[in-house]
């Protein structure tokens, strides 16, 4: 074990766990000091009261949060025991991704940069970006896939409302990898003046960290409302994991609650035996993608396969290098979900409770409710599973249409 | 044995000039034609060939060599049609180094990499996203065979790190004339002089060559950098015009030997 570490958190040059296995920091050295300022930047404010109030204070006054955690109860009688949502849907903008942002674009004030790019892939973090920028009065760059910008129009008009400047990226396979790919060279050449806000907990140190702190009150308060709501821990928590910002937000609070069974479910898309999926936990190989080493859908060669989902936030051939850690600790599970299984998942959640979840976090409830069932028959009606609901479905609406016929003269 | 690109810089000192070190994809517009296209580098006067690995993310790279990478991944270009494409550069004596991102060294295999490029003749790696602290298993696989380590160093990099690195490397430090992804610019960047001043100062006991590139595309830009710098490195300018010869291979190549003598006579000016 690596001394400098906790057992599950980053050393100072990013490696979780033993040196050298899981983060770290596969860099240009033109970006290298801008990394370096940011993480002295961001633990100054970490530290200082004033920071931490400012953020909590926009969280509950703008973003709506703590978001409540909700027993679903139609749902627990259908799975024979107690099934809990945190529902991140229910913030402003529809997503956890309005903690991440806020938070870093807090810092870039802070840290008087005026300008900030992201990527995006599905539009959600972009929207969130976009957001953030207009609330703080900065400049705002979303890079996004070509394939996302037509397939997202409607992000991409919020996003331009919003005050944002959309660039559609054409390299490589036009998705959110490229995406990324393309926010890097904005910023190899902006770095003076620009904060890059990378939309999950991947990427060179400290974004693996960072984005995690931003996040990890998802956990905190749904600990926090469950031990006051009910008296217990739960039994096992879950959530969908792409990147894996809602995930590691969640899991963090729950890390040495040795008696907390912790799952991740990955897309499983078309299964795992077509090649079509984005499970990378699962099926990916070690390397390196976007500054981390952590799994990576990749080739013989090293070149990086486009993942496939129904969902776009999900849509990723690497994985945040934390989740790759503590799978590799067995701390946390990691299970695909195929999109026909989350599809369901969403038809059913919206039926018994009313509540229409984003393609991504039906994922979450798909394999959630696979473990409330073992649960419910080994434990009984007192068990208790915690979901993290980590987005709602509005964006999906147009993929929910076509994929259940749900649209005028089906 | 490969032929250390510091022999190459140290010839070049001799003459009282500075190295030209030109890049091209490997694969690029096929293998045949990547090699064809290495040659005329060669035989036109460049002291030191770079010969790029082509990668899905290459996140330091403009839409010029995105492009011509690009085309070479469609085309099914493989590493170990890098490695014939080394073999055959090498074979004219010129010292050969390969350009890559580091996942596809670590897929394949650090040491089974390092041990492929030198059996190929290759006399190093440069690494544009992997720096000396996070490179312990390059380092050690790299020295035990005598194998150049190019790091970089940035307009951007402290003193502290620009030492450190500098320490860490062999055959020469590639030096970022900008702030920016590689393509060719109208004029050249005014971080470069500063940056190789600061460089220099860290290699003034190892004596390690400085080579600048970013953005250097015609003679009398290489002759400005020559003035101040060890080597010129030149790469999208070669590529673009290839690019811009697609249909008529026999003219892209008079073009890029022209290109190539217009850039050896700059190094000699400067």
């Amino acid at each position: 074990m690596n001394e400098d570490a906790s057992r599950f958190d980053a050393d100072d040059q990013g490696w979780f766990g033993e040196v050298g296995n899981f983060g770290g920091r596969f860099m240009p050295e033109a970006l290298i000091s801008a990394l370096d300022e940011l993480t002295l930047a961001w633990h100054e404010a970490m530290a200082d009261p004033a920071f931490v109030e400012e953020f909590e204070t926009v969280l509950r006054d703008y973003a709506g949060l703590p978001s409540p955690l909700y027993h679903a109860t139609r749902l627990s009688e259908r799975v024979g025991c107690r099934v809990l949502l945190k529902r991140e849907d229910l913030n402003h903008t529809g997503a956890h991704k309005i903690r991440n942002v806020l938070g870093q674009a807090l810092l870039t004030k802070r840290m008087g940069k005026k300008r900030v790019i992201a990527e995006t892939g599905a539009g959600q973090h972009g929207v969130a970006s976009a957001t953030a920028a207009a609330y703080f009065g900065l400049d705002c760059v979303v890079y996004m896939g070509a394939v996302d910008t037509r397939r997202q129009a409607l992000n991409v008009a919020r996003m331009r409302l919003l005050g944002a400047e959309v660039v559609p990226v054409e390299s490589g396979s036009a998705t959110l990898k490229d995406a990324i790919n393309e926010a890097l060279r904005d910023w190899v050449a902006s770095v003076d003046h620009t904060a890059y806000l990378f939309g999950t907990a991947a990427g060179p140190h400290p974004f693996p960290s960072m984005v995690r702190e931003f996040c990890r009150g998802i956990g905190d308060e749904a600990r926090a409302q469950c031990l006051d709501q009910y008296g217990v821990l739960p039994d096992a928590v879950a959530a969908c994991v792409g990147g894996g910002s809602n995930a590691i937000g969640l899991f963090t609070a729950f890390l040495d609650d040795a008696e907390v069974d912790i799952y991740g479910f990955e897309a499983g898309g078309e299964g795992f035996d077509t090649g079509r999926h984005a499970a990378t936990i699962f099926a990916g190989e070690r390397g390196v993608l976007h500054g981390a080493r952590t799994f990576v859908l990749q080739d013989e060669d090293g070149q990086t396969i486009e993942s496939h989902s129904i969902s776009a936030g999900l849509d990723y051939p690497g994985v945040g290098p934390q989740h790759a850690h503590l799978a590799h600790i067995g701390r946390a599970v990691y299970r695909p979900v195929t999109d026909a299984a989350a599809m369901d998942a969403l038809a059913l959640l919206s039926r018994t409770e009313g509540i229409i979840p984003a393609i991504e976090s039906a994922h979450a409830v798909a394999g959630a409710l696979g473990v409330a069932e073992e649960l419910a028959a080994t434990k009984g009606p007192e068990a208790t599973v915690l979901i993290n609901l980590s987005g709602r479905g509005d964006k999906d609406m147009g993929t929910v249409m076509e994929y259940f016929g749900l649209g005028d003269g089906q | 044995m490969s032929a250390s690109t510091g022999t190459a810089f140290a010839a070049a000192r001799a003459e009282g000039r500075a190295a030209l070190v030109g890049y091209l994809p490997a694969g690029f517009p096929d293998v045949e034609g990547g090699i064809a296209a290495l040659r005329v580098l060669v035989d036109s006067g460049c002291d030191v060939i770079e010969i790029g690995l082509p990668y899905s993310d290459p996140v330091m790279d403009g839409p010029t060599i995105q492009a011509a990478a690009q085309q070479a991944l469609d085309g099914g270009v493989r590493i170990r049609d890098v490695f014939r494409t080394v073999e055959a550069v090498a074979a004219t004596g010129t010292p050969t180094v390969v350009m890559t991102y580091w996942n596809p060294v670590e897929r394949y295999g650090v040491e089974r990499f390092a041990s492929d490029l030198a059996s190929a003749g290759g006399a190093g790696l440069i690494t544009p996203d992997l720096t000396p602290d996070y490179a312990p298993e390059w380092i050690a696989a790299a020295d035990s065979r005598g194998l150049d380590k190019v790091f970089l160093v940035s307009p951007s990099s402290t003193d502290e790190r620009i030492a450190m690195t500098t320490a860490a490397s062999r055959g020469f430090v590639y030096a970022t004339a900008v702030m920016g992804v590689t393509g060719a610019r109208a004029t050249t960047s005014d971080l470069a002089g500063p940056l190789v001043a600061r460089t220099k100062a860290a290699t003034a006991q190892s004596g390690l060559p400085v080579g600048v590139g970013l953005g250097v595309s015609t003679g009398d830009q290489a002759a400005e950098i020559a003035a101040y710098a060890d080597g010129v490195i030149v790469g999208s300018a070669f590529v673009r015009v290839l690019l811009d010869h697609a249909g008529d291979r026999a003219a892209g190549l008079a073009a890029l030997g022209g290109l190539t003598a217009e850039l050896a006579d700059g190094v000699r000016r400067g």
